[in-house]
């Protein structure tokens, strides 16, 4: 029974071997969760619909904004951007793409029913959206708005024709899957696989593989195994734990790109200095009386404890770059001469004895065990870190979805916490350094509560900066005043890795997305 | 016989009203969906705008009672994460965990129940002991392991089967089944032996306790006194005694395999109800994880009543009483 099984097996195996020149099999390790473009602000969706649909303003592999549906965009005017529309271009069922696709798109982003997290932020800036001729389009904003292009980044143009009545649940059932981008949709199994097919009249660069088979296995050891076992041709999120053996192994190729996402600490900037911190005490477990994070020099003799290149090295298994600010070298607003805080552990003790903690204190160091790369084992060997200079530390990790509802919640003392960049230094100082505000819609993710008027002020100007020189000078002043000031603890910026069996190649991308047009074989080109 | 059936089906609603409530209660508890599916940049006004489509803004009492309404039209809520009704979702998944669940409890009978007999009639033979030690493996070895070494083993190293996911299916009652096709089964062959493993154990056991304790019971020295042949003995009047407790077991083991199989169905990526479970409380998906909940409830419901009447056909001893 089981013997002609195996045979047969193996003789499909055969078989899927010789037809993979025009096939791809690829698996991501977190699963699509909707074919909406607009229904769930959440990476792997994203990435599907990237294969599917366009972009005014596209990316390259660094996270730079190129050319995509649109050619060029200036800002005629302070409040005033137009954008000039790539001509020719027709969606999977023919339309023409027109500048009509795009004020409709514009107006569906904040009108898709039941959205866990809608893009509607990306259309709130536009007062209104002009249509100049079928080509060009304006949009008008209350005040100045530099951002506009980054915006656009991350709005997937649909049909006004095909789409006026189209439910996410059509979307999903890839009846309303229609765009103009690099494939068409030929099924869709929700949680479990895409598949694709190559659309030959795509505007852009023609993919390399015509069918594709996008699949999702959330398990990292199966991920790996299915790719070591033939069974599919790419897998993205390669498990550190594998890296070493991988990188040795004659059958795999792997690509990497320094990404954008940093793992940091937080630290309470809340509790004011002579109040209580909930997670420090003394020596002996008795209130301290004040908050030791409020002291610039306590904040500082943490972060310089920290060994960030032995993180990298024995933790992360250089699947990491150390870190002393959000953005990595050659992107936009990146601060020069700002390289990772060294490590010394001397000069953390006299900053602490300064500061009036010669015999140091006790602290909880927090984190999620789920949710990053190593989260867990991180904070375990920062914990041994800050033990090592007098701050005797314990570690708290647990599930994210705990976690975040407290963090969220600004209930510990320190937390480690991930962030990915948009490619712009206005992204991370809004959401994470600048001072929480909810009519600027600022410091929604600013868990540690830092607050810091002279830096809330450079971020205010930049906002409505259209220079973009000028306006890369003011957020790298803001970015270089935090990291003086030690807001949050930058640990180090993650790379992404891809694995793909020999012959297959894959481009990193910054961004962490996986792209089915990325992958081509090894020998063209 | 069928005032028995109404009353286990009032009580099977009144089961079913409380695990709500509790259900309901328990997932409220833990975390904030909000916090989970929103994306990390989203602003203030953004949140606000969440809670409220995702109906969390509404007193807990009032979110049950809304369940409660929808739930006697037969909504059960909306996914979060999908935008699709959480019932479809979860149907949609139950036939790759259905073939999952059969194939593993079939594969449990076939090989289990010839093994835990011969052990149980020769319990001093080497071979038995060969079957009762290893045995014991099938109990202990943690699933996940298993099933990573079967993958490295027949997939990586020898690459006889595929290493993950459902392969082709055909289509059967508008449903996708992998059994159907022979790409299909192979895959399944992985994942089901996986499960199988420590049900096969547990039949093997039982079996062989129930031989061994059946043989000495008087109406078996009686049958074999008699002259009956030795056969005739085992397969009438000791094999139908001892099924009473296997097919107890081996009902729950079915329920238990189609409502938790999580492990096995991540290791595999197998796409069915398993995964979507844990992937829904990963989320919070609440409506996925509630609609679950109370689908397995009334599936552990029937499989019961199912097991009750299986005995009255077992054992004409048990009577389906009203008074019961």
């Amino acid at each position: 029974m089981m013997k002609p099984m195996m045979a047969v097996a193996a003789t499909l195996a055969l078989v899927a071997t010789q037809v993979s020149a025009q096939n791809l099999t690829m698996a991501v390790g977190a699963p699509v969760t909707s074919l909406d473009p607009h229904y769930h602000q959440l990476s792997p969706n994203n990435a599907a619909a990237d294969m599917i649909f366009d972009r005014l303003v596209d990316t390259d592999v660094r996270s730079r904004n190129i050319p995509g549906l649109a050619l060029t965009w200036t800002a005629i005017e302070p409040t005033v951007w137009e954008f000039k529309l790539r001509p020719n271009v027709r969606f999977h069922n023919g339309n023409a793409f027109t500048a009509e696709d795009v004020a409709f798109t514009i107006a569906r982003l904040p009108n898709v029913p039941n959205s866990p997290s809608s893009f509607a932020i990306y259309s709130r800036p536009i007062t209104a959206v002009e249509i100049v001729d079928p080509l060009t389009i304006r949009f008008r904003t209350a005040t100045p708005y530099p951002l506009l292009p980054l915006d656009m980044t991350n709005v997937r143009i649909l049909n006004r024709a095909t789409h006026e009545r189209s439910t996410t649940e059509d979307f999903n059932a890839g009846r309303a899957a229609i765009g103009t981008g690099p494939y068409r949709v030929v099924s869709h199994r929700i949680g479990d696989r895409i598949e694709l097919e190559r659309n030959d009249a795509f505007w852009g660069e023609r993919p390399a593989y015509g069918r594709v088979n996008y699949r999702m296995i959330t398990n990292d050891a199966a991920r790996t195994a299915a790719l070591l076992a033939g069974d599919v041709d790419v897998i993205d999120q390669v498990p550190t734990s594998d890296l070493a053996r991988l990188r040795t192994d004659p059958r795999v190729t792997l690509s990497e790109i320094v990404g954008l996402r940093l793992i940091f600490l937080g630290l309470d900037h809340l509790r004011a200095a002579d109040a209580n911190s909930p997670f420090i005490t003394d020596n002996n477990g008795q209130p301290l009386g004040r908050n030791p994070l409020q002291d610039v020099r306590v904040r500082r003799a943490l972060s310089i404890a920290i060994d960030r290149r032995a993180i990298v090295d024995r933790v992360m298994e250089g699947a990491a770059i150390p870190a002393s600010q959000f953005l990595p070298e050659g992107t936009y607003s990146h601060v020069p001469d700002l390289p990772a805080p060294g490590y010394d552990p001397d000069a953390a003790r006299r900053l602490l004895a300064e500061a009036g903690y010669p015999q140091g204190f006790r602290i909880t160091l927090a984190g999620p065990n789920d949710r990053y790369i190593n989260d867990a084992r991180i904070i375990q060997a920062v914990g041994q870190m800050w033990t090592r200079i007098g701050v005797r530390t314990a570690v708290e990790a647990q599930p994210w979805t705990t976690f975040v509802a407290r963090a969220g919640r600004a209930e510990f003392s320190a937390h480690l916490i991930g962030w990915g960049s948009n490619p712009d230094g206005s992204h991370p100082l809004r959401n994470i350094l600048a001072t929480a505000n909810r009519d600027r819609g600022w410091g929604s993710s600013n868990r540690g509560r830092y607050s810091n008027p002279r830096l809330d002020e450079l971020l205010l100007r930049s906002l409505s900066e259209l220079d973009d020189t000028r306006r890369e000078q003011l957020l790298i002043e803001a970015q270089r005043m935090a990291a003086d000031d030690v807001a949050v603890i930058p640990l180090h910026i993650q790379t992404n890795i891809w694995a793909s069996r020999r012959g297959i190649v894959i481009t990193a991308r910054a961004s962490e997305l996986t792209l089915a047009q990325d992958v081509r074989p090894a020998t063209a080109r | 016989m069928s005032l028995y059936l109404l009353r286990r089906l009032i009580q099977a609603l009144g089961v079913m009203a409380i695990m709500s409530l509790i259900v309901f209660l328990g997932v409220f508890a833990i975390g904030d969906p909000v916090e989970m599916l929103i994306s990390p940049d989203a602003d203030q006004i953004e949140r606000e705008r969440a809670v409220i489509a995702l109906g969390l803004d509404k007193p807990i009492w009032q979110q049950y009672l809304i369940f409660l309404g929808n739930a006697l039209r037969g909504d059960l809520g909306r996914s979060f994460v999908f935008n699709e009704p959480a019932l479809q979702l979860i149907l949609s998944r139950m036939p790759a965990t259905l073939e999952l669940a059969f194939g593993a409890t079939i594969m449990a009978i076939i090989i289990g129940l010839p093994l835990g007999l011969y052990a149980g009639l020769r319990p001093n033979g080497s071979l038995s002991k060969a079957i009762m030690a290893i045995s014991i493996l099938g109990f202990s070895l943690p699933t996940f392991w298993v099933g990573l070494m079967l993958i490295m083993v027949f997939a990586v190293q020898l690459g006889w089967l595929p290493s993950t996911g459902r392969g082709e299916t055909a289509m059967l009652f508008g449903l996708r089944w992998s059994f159907l096709t022979q790409d299909g089964l192979a895959h399944l062959i992985m994942p089901a032996t996986n499960l199988a493993l420590f049900k096969i154990s547990l039949v093997i056991r039982l079996t062989r306790a129930g031989v061994r304790e059946t043989m000495l019971m008087d109406y078996v020295k009686f049958a074999r006194a008699k002259g009956l042949s030795p056969s005739r003995v085992t397969f009438v009047h000791v094999f139908k005694n001892i099924l009473i407790p296997v097919v107890t077991v081996v009902g729950l083991e079915l329920g238990s395999t189609i409502a938790f199989s999580v492990v096995t169905e991540s290791i595999f990526a197998w796409p069915g109800m398993g995964k979507l479970i844990i992937d829904s409380i990963n989320v919070l998906d609440r409506p996925v994880i509630v609609a679950y909940l109370m689908v397995i409830v009334f599936m552990f419901i029937m499989i019961n009543l199912i097991v009750d009447l299986t005995y009255s056909v077992l054992d004409p001893r048990v009577r389906l009483e009203s008074k019961g």
